[in-house]
């Protein structure tokens, strides 16, 4: 490669890295300032922040977007890890149809499977009576192409068959092989499909909104109307905390492929 | 026990997995599906017909503008984004960077996403304090940030992110060995891209680009949150039709949007496969 060209290649590159870099970085930096200035003064001020716990309605949003987190992690992996294991060791003809309905979510949006959801959530209710904590149900749905990807990356890199039947002859039954065999082997994928769907839960405005419950963003949302600044506050620390997950995320699918080239 | 009643029994374990998907995803579709052909309970293509009305047609013109106009954006930035990314070091600092924060920033939607950009360009924000009082600039103006154009803008953030986790694959897929062919047999820097590296890479950019529309188009809580009056896009149009049912007079034109809504992005996504299929073939 010329000098010259070299030259003009590092002038692009940070022209790029600059103009972008400001365009990603200025409204993260404005929701910083914007929530700690003071109105009409100078100075800085936690009052937005403290709104986090102070305020009732935030404060009960952010417990129930929280425990929806964790139901979901919960009923998801219940539900999909040992079905996952399970089409691998017996059914594999079945593994097509699986893929192909855990990524349908990407296809359908969630908006429409909202629309369609009605009749579904009116025996919910009927069953489990008004909680917004019954949204889990349809967050495993939404979670479920993030998750999906996370679990076959683990499972791919690990030979489950032989551990299945080194376990079964050994004497444990499928629970046993599930839980204590091969779900110990797959732990960085369980938690990266922990953390994106964790993240996606509590980023979650569609489903909760048009259901009429109260999760973290509807809140917010509503907040916004009359406290822009705790609002403001409100979603920056979501948004960090997500952030934090999705980072722990990336690293952690990361971390076998990488071992598995070395 | 018979053999084909053995040979059935392990598929019994995927009943718990199927019986969920088919009550909390597929009974869903059904229902738009079948509602969308039916008025009062009876089938009727009233709710169908109802979607070539200029009520109708205005969203969902101003939705595909918007997916459209965005997707272009984020792709032709987040391509040159990952063109720079991929001319660094592949084990450097700078790639592990922007690809963790684009992996961060492509989930960056909804009402935070709306709310960061309220914060900048809102009426009290911050740059647009800064302009005004240092400049004498009104960049807010009429509120433009609370309605279409606001939406490009805003879409842009998570768009160009997108772009680059999809795309940099691809360029990372164009081999140094290549460009060096073609430097041997003389080939200047233009006649390489044209004729070498922009149809290896046309396809996977158009695929990107059409992923990027699909991900614009069912894009609704940014919107939500953001939109002050009216409903200018589909999915708000969607909103309006599910909780009002006085808009038109129809209570099921919302399944039939709905259905309109999947229809767009399934041959949207059928259009990503066939290009991804075609990529696939030289990336390795």
């Amino acid at each position: 490669m010329s000098v010259q060209r070299r030259g003009r290649l590092q002038a692009f590159r940070i022209t790029v890295f600059v103009a972008l870099g400001l365009f990603f970085v200025v409204p993260l930096l404005s929701m910083l300032d914007f929530s700690t200035r003071v109105i009409g003064g100078d100075g800085r001020t936690w009052v937005n922040w403290q709104a986090l716990w102070t305020d009732e309605n935030l404060r009960g949003a952010i417990i129930t977007s929280l425990l929806l987190a964790l139901f979901t992690v919960v009923l998801m992996l219940v539900l999909l890890l040992p079905t996952m294991i399970w089409v691998r060791l017996r059914v594999p003809q079945a593994s097509r149809l699986v893929e192909f309905l855990c990524l349908l979510p990407l296809t359908v949006p969630a908006l429409v499977i909202v629309v369609g959801i009605a009749p579904v959530y009116a025996w919910v209710t009927y069953f489990l009576g008004d909680s917004a904590l019954t949204l889990t149900f349809a967050y495993v749905v939404l979670v479920l192409p993030y998750a999906y990807r996370a679990l076959d990356a683990g499972l791919s890199a690990i030979d489950v068959q032989t551990l299945a039947e080194a376990a079964r002859s050994l004497g444990s039954g499928w629970g046993t092989v599930v839980t204590r065999i091969i779900a110990p082997n797959l732990t960085s994928a369980i938690l990266s499909a922990a953390f994106i769907s964790v993240a996606l839960v509590l980023g979650e405005y569609t489903f909760a909104s048009l259901l009429n419950f109260e999760n973290l963003q509807v809140v917010i949302a509503l907040l916004g109307k009359s406290d822009a600044g705790a609002a403001v506050a409100a979603s920056l620390a979501s948004l960090v905390f997500a952030s934090l997950l999705l980072i722990a995320f990336s690293f952690l699918g990361r971390g076998p492929r990488r071992s598995k080239e070395g | 026990m018979t053999s084909r009643a053995r040979r059935l029994l392990p598929a019994l374990g995927l009943v718990p997995f199927l019986g969920y998907l088919a009550i909390f995803l597929v009974i869903p579709t059904i229902v738009v599906v079948v509602g969308a052909f039916q008025d009062q309970g009876a089938p009727s293509l009233t709710n169908i017909r109802a979607l070539a009305t200029d009520a109708a047609t205005g969203p969902l013109w101003n939705s595909l503008l918007l997916s459209a106009s965005t997707a272009v954006i984020g792709a032709v930035f987040g391509g040159l984004l990952a063109y720079a990314v991929v001319t660094g070091s592949p084990q450097g600092m700078v790639r592990r960077t922007v690809t963790s924060i684009s992996g961060v920033l492509a989930q960056f939607g909804g009402v935070t996403l709306a709310f960061a950009f309220i914060a900048t360009l809102g009426f009290s924000g911050v740059v647009t304090e800064a302009l005004r009082s240092s400049f004498g600039i009104d960049i807010f103006g009429s509120g433009w940030l609370f309605g279409l154009p606001g939406l490009v803008l805003v879409y842009t953030y998570f768009q160009i992110p997108l772009m680059v986790i999809v795309f940099l694959p691809a360029l990372e897929g164009l081999r140094p060995q290549w460009r060096e062919a073609a430097a041997n047999l003389g080939a200047s820097t233009w006649q390489f891209w044209r004729h070498v590296g922009m149809p290896l890479l046309t396809p996977a950019f158009l695929g990107s680009t059409l992923l990027l529309f699909a991900n614009a188009f069912a894009s609704f809580a940014t919107a939500a949150a953001l939109v002050s009056q009216g409903n200018p896009i589909q999915p708000l149009f969607i909103r309006a039709a599910l909780t009002s049912e006085i808009l038109l007079g129809r209570q099921n034109l919302a399944y039939a949007l709905a259905l309109e809504m999947i229809v767009v992005v399934a041959l949207v996504m059928l259009g990503y496969a066939l290009l991804v299929r075609r990529t696939s073939r030289w990336l390795r």
